[in-house]
């Protein structure tokens, strides 16, 4: 964030939004810490819209969830150390990810045992910032995000485990789909949903690692869950909701870090409101056909 | 018999499960083509006997063939309809990329070129089993009979020669059971499939069966219906007085046994 505040602290006037839309933007790219991050908003909608409709296929949604906390505990302990906390963040969600893929997909006893593990890491997670005496912005940052201090090489870091996580979604984009829609047919077609299984959420725990420099561990729903979860309302073609999910991440981060430049309030804040607002525009567009079907029946 | 051309082959196979021995002694060969109904209550290893033709698990003893070879995992001339696949109603797949996944959704990457081979393949299993004018709705929201009819074309796109089907017409009203066997039979007498179909009630199937394999109480027992559905062979298996009943219509009722008996209306 050290760019980033110290032209907030030092600008004690927040841009102005004028009636020439061009000029806006370019307002926006004014500054380094902006344009930063745009980059690294954008790598991680990509990565996070792609990989969310297989979170949504598969009903991972808590698993997501819960990577992402777990990665808090290894990002606080990270710093404890004096490391970059992404290399923490790194280490325990690809761990953690490992473990859960290896859980397999019987739903029940896994959710359970997946909250068992993330209550515990949330608590080294307090601990490890009462060791940290440094102040609790690093913290905050983490759990919220603070996607306006992001610099120059947490972008490259970021767009490099980004392309990580998509060539590895490319490579098992068949076999992953088909596993998602049943596994037992998957398996009998010689699949191996076992290794699929651990290999996605390794892959889930890149994207979440991603992630949390945008919108924070406890936001992370917004970016990886949200957009997929519109995308399949819309379409039930594999490639198209994809497609839309990515489009949907996209157009959130953009638009939410756009207003966050000319708002006093946090960029999270925009990003997540947009999500939800969208999903509730959709869910009750979606619903009010058949209430008002419902309304006229006599 | 035919053993020397036979499509599945098993001599004294036992399977084990866990630490459970599920069923032993097993001895039948299965003609090509050749349709047999595997009958047995709840539990007694008949899903157990297609994860050993599949592959997934191995003999406790004894020996199994596929095509006078034993079984392998991912065998591309097997078709496989798992048990209890409904798919939720949000459940976002077209019936027609659920098809296509039989095709090639078990090779690595993005698909690159070739769409209208597979294009062509699937439209070709979409109209043997009639579901054109669903195929492009998302299969969450068809019936529980239009899903069977998916399953079974997803079963077919891979060319297979040999069909399992786990208890297919468990979700299915009569009507429904009677219109999905009578498909069934018409594809595979197309085809020269080789089919083991699990289900509860053996009627919907007596016209079109060629054998009845039933598993029971550790053991199994294989010849035509007839043969097998009987009270003394049952009550050989089950060691216990088994009644088979049989109304004007031809239909079979087993009574005897408590509340997992071979039930028409279970």
């Amino acid at each position: 964030m050290p760019e980033g505040s110290l032209f907030l602290a030092v600008s004690d006037t927040t841009p102005h939004l004028t009636w020439n839309l061009l000029a806006d933007v370019a307002e926006i790219f004014r500054y380094q810490f902006m344009v930063n991050a745009y980059m690294a908003g954008t790598v991680v909608a990509v990565v996070a819209g792609a990989i969310g409709y297989f979170v949504v296929l598969r009903g991972s949604a808590f698993g997501a969830h819960a990577l992402s906390h777990i990665g808090f505990a290894g990002a606080t302990g990270a710093v404890v150390l004096g490391l970059n906390p992404i290399f923490g963040l790194l280490a325990f969600t690809m761990g953690s990810g490992a473990a859960i893929g290896a859980l397999g997909t019987r739903l029940r006893s896994r959710d359970v045992t997946i909250g068992i593990v993330l209550a515990w890491t949330l608590g080294l997670g307090v601990l490890f910032i009462s060791l940290y005496t440094g102040y609790a912005q690093e913290a905050y940052a983490l759990l919220f995000g603070e996607i306006l201090g992001i610099s120059v090489n947490e972008v490259i870091v970021t767009g490099i485990v980004a392309g990580l996580a998509l060539v590895a979604l490319v490579v098992m984009y068949r076999p992953l789909l088909y596993a998602s829609v049943d596994q037992d047919l998957a398996r009998a077609k010689g699949v191996p949903t076992l290794a699929l299984s651990v290999a996605f959420m390794a892959v889930l725990a890149l994207a979440v690692t991603d992630a949390v420099q945008v919108v924070g561990v406890l936001l992370i729903f917004a970016l990886i869950v949200t957009p997929a979860a519109i995308a399949v309302r819309f379409t039930s073609r594999p490639p198209l909701a994809i497609a839309t999910g990515v489009g949907l991440a996209l157009a959130f981060t953009w638009l939410g870090l756009a207003i966050g430049y000319y708002s006093p309030h946090p960029v999270s804040f925009f990003i997540t409101t947009l999500a939800f607002a969208t999903y509730l525009v959709v869910r009750v567009a979606q619903a009010a056909p058949s209430w008002a079907r419902t309304a006229g029946r006599p | 018999m035919t053993p020397a051309g036979a499509a599945v082959e098993a001599r004294n196979l036992a399977a084990r499960y866990g630490s459970r021995l599920v069923w032993s002694g097993c001895d039948f060969a299965l003609a090509r083509g050749s349709f047999t109904a595997v009958l047995g209550p709840n539990g007694a290893g008949k899903s157990t006997l297609f994860k050993l033709l599949l592959g997934q698990l191995a003999p406790a003893a004894g020996s199994l063939s596929v095509f006078g070879a034993p079984p392998r995992a991912g065998d591309p001339r097997i078709g496989y309809i798992p048990q209890t696949s409904i798919f939720d109603p949000d459940f976002s797949i077209r019936g027609r990329d659920f098809v296509g996944l039989g095709v090639d959704g078990y090779r690595w990457g993005v698909p690159v070129g070739g769409g209208a081979g597979k294009r062509r393949v699937v439209e070709d299993a979409v109209d043997a089993v009639d579901a054109g004018g669903y195929v492009d709705r998302p299969i969450g929201l068809v019936s529980g009979g239009e899903q069977q009819r998916l399953l079974l074309a997803h079963a077919l796109v891979g060319r297979p020669e040999l069909l399992l089907m786990d208890e297919p017409l468990s979700h299915l009203d009569v009507r429904n059971q009677g219109s999905i066997v009578n498909l069934i039979a018409r594809v595979v007498r197309d085809r020269r499939i080789t089919v083991l179909l699990i289900a509860h009630d053996v009627n919907p199937l007596l016209p079109h069966i060629d054998n009845v394999l039933y598993i029971a109480n550790g053991k199994t027992a294989i010849g035509p219906p007839s043969e097998i559905i009987t009270s003394e062979k049952l009550s050989a298996i089950y060691s216990a007085p088994i009644d088979v009943l049989t109304d004007r219509m031809g239909r079979i009722f087993v009574t005897g046994l408590e509340e997992e008996a071979m039930h028409p209306h279970a």
